[in-house]
């Protein structure tokens, strides 16, 4: 496989997301964006310090955002280590959240690929709806698109049922040159879902490499008529942003693309700030963190 | 010389330690009593109070957990910059409709107040800490603690001594606040965002903002991240308003008048007291 025909223009990409960004979204689009995009959060919890409880309140915040407002939807999936699965499995019971795991050696993927596939076939095993695997960078950057395609591959034939998030972790990648390309092996490759970052590594992501995500899905789906989802991850904690991500999704690649099926946010302290901007903007006064719970 | 072209102030208010126009770029036009002059004041909306509220909220622990002796250093160092810069002020105040006279004695109460409010920095905690006789085996007693963000409405009939009046025992006591300058004396903000900047006062502890109390007492009394909140003035109407909305999230509110800082009488350390919080602890003992 050889790196995509596709050259990026960096500044362009730059003035695009400057224009985008400029949009004023205000009153009753606010609240219908802001409601979108908490139903399209995976609520996260990746720290080495995670233990059974933390899940399990993290799993009653996925089905409970606020009691106070009726309504509201329910965050799209939560997100764990996989030992965890089961904890949250059990905690989800009856609910439609999801629970996406991460495996492969995550963060930095570094261990064989009979270990990373054996880790993913054990998620899927313990109940994992989907599994967010991270790219081998290393590889990639010393220009061993095959292997990474097919590790990709591999994954995707363990994970059955389940869908597959391919991680590029664009912090480490360098170039918009290499986002995109790495967008192209992963979506040829069959993952469902491409994702930015692990949230491990600064910078996660970024509006310029996001819409460079969305640009490779959108001539992706010109091209072979699969529609591939995208999920930015890490760094996307005010509601202001995730509006602003929400415009260019829009812009990029249409109304199909509004939906958590196909567009998800990464993150753990967006889904207080966005209910804290929907009281704010039902109640018209400003709200404090101090009265949304802590996580 | 004669040909020189003047150099006029630019008036902003005082947000997150940068000098700042309103996010919403409106201005109000404010001219001097005599006449002969008007100037462009920046008209503070209340997203501009929100983003002051933020960076209140983010100076507030690094400022708290700051020595009282380095409180104490930083307040003093105020004063000092006024000192340095009083014939300005002076000025300032005389365009706001004051005499020579007053203007300096203004200029010179306010110099004195920071240093008097300075020396209280490590001082206070000994008058109103308290060690409680309790009836069990427990050493008991009482710290004081700053309440954390603190809106001050700023007398409305002062454009320094008020202003100062307010701030410093807020600060003292380890609090970040926002304040809203007096509509009708606004022209010494920026020179006392000026003196703040340059006095080592962090980012986000001290904000000023100007425009129209009218307009921003309600963000100032609803804002669930304020706990506290100065008022100077005696409109009933507004005291009504302020202690209605301040019920939400139970800010500590205190309505000040005049007397509170026309002269030196009023100068005390119960003016730290109104943005304190108490902690009383038990700690056993054995036997």
């Amino acid at each position: 496989m050889a790196l995509s025909e596709t050259r990026i223009d960096q500044i362009g990409v730059q003035e695009r997301v400057a224009r985008l960004q400029s949009r004023s979204i205000k009153n009753d689009s606010k609240i219908e964006a802001l409601t979108l995009a908490l139903s399209m959060i995976d609520l996260t919890t990746l720290e080495g310090s995670d233990s059974p409880n933390k899940v399990r309140q993290l799993c009653y915040k996925a089905t409970h955002l606020h009691e106070n407002f009726p309504g509201l939807p329910h965050v799209a999936a939560i997100c764990v280590y996989a030992p965890m699965i089961g904890t949250a499995k059990k905690a989800l019971q009856g609910s439609e959240v999801k629970v996406a795991a991460v495996a492969t050696a995550f963060p930095s993927g570094m261990t064989s690929l009979k270990t990373k596939l054996d880790e993913v076939k054990i998620a899927v095993q313990d109940g994992a709806d989907e599994i967010d695997m991270v790219i081998s960078r290393g590889r990639f950057l010393s220009g061993d698109y095959d292997y990474v395609a097919e590790e990709i591959n591999k994954v995707k034939e363990a994970c059955g049922s389940a869908h597959l998030k391919v991680i590029l972790e664009t912090g480490e990648l360098v170039t918009l040159d290499n986002v995109r390309a790495a967008s192209e092996i992963a979506m040829t490759a069959g993952a469902d879902f491409i994702k930015t970052s692990t949230g491990k590594i600064q910078p996660a992501a970024t509006p310029e490499v996001t819409l460079v995500m969305m640009q490779a899905i959108r001539d992706f789906y010109l091209k072979h008529g699969k529609q591939v989802g995208l999920k930015p991850a890490g760094g996307i904690s005010k509601s202001k942003q995730a509006i602003q991500y929400l415009v260019m999704l829009r812009e990029t690649l249409g109304q199909d693309w509004l939906k958590p099926d196909l567009f998800r946010f990464g993150a753990s302290s967006l889904a207080n700030d966005i209910l804290m901007q929907i009281v704010k903007q039902n109640t018209g006064i400003y709200q404090s963190t101090a009265y949304f719970s802590i996580d | 010389m004669n040909d020189r072209m003047d150099v006029r102030k630019t008036h902003k208010m005082f947000i997150n330690g940068k000098f700042a126009r309103s996010e919403s770029d409106r201005t109000y036009n404010w001219t001097t009593p005599d006449n002969k002059d008007s100037i462009n004041i920046c008209h503070a909306s209340r997203k501009d109070f929100r983003d002051s509220v933020s960076a209140a909220k983010n100076a507030l622990s690094g400022w708290s957990a700051r020595t009282a002796y380095n409180r104490a250093q930083i307040i003093y160092r105020c004063a000092e910059i006024l000192e340095g810069r009083s014939a300005q002020f002076i000025e300032e105040l005389r365009a706001q409709g004051l005499n020579t006279e007053d203007a300096t004695e203004e200029v010179r109460q306010t110099i004195d107040l920071l240093v008097y409010y300075a020396g209280w920095a490590d001082k206070y905690g000994q008058l109103f800490s308290s060690v409680n006789p309790v009836a069990a085996p427990y050493f008991n007693f009482t710290v004081l603690e700053a309440t954390g963000v603190v809106a001050i409405i700023a007398p409305q009939e002062s454009g320094l001594l008020g202003i100062i009046a307010a701030i410093a025992p807020t600060l003292v006591g380890g609090n970040t606040c926002v304040a809203l300058i007096s509509q009708d004396h606004p022209l010494c903000a920026s020179s006392l965002s000026e003196t703040l900047h340059t006095s080592d006062v962090p980012a986000g502890v001290v904000n000023l903002l100007t425009g129209f109390r009218s307009e921003l007492i309600e963000p100032f009394s609803t804002h669930m991240e304020v706990n506290a909140l100065l008022y100077f003035g005696e409109n009933n109407d507004e005291i009504t308003q302020i202690e209605t909305n301040a019920a939400e999230n139970v800010k500590r509110v205190s309505i000040c008048t005049n007397q509170d800082w026309e002269d030196k009488s009023s100068l005390s350390p119960y003016a730290i007291l109104r943005t304190q919080e108490s902690k009383t602890t038990w700690h056993p003992i054995g036997f």
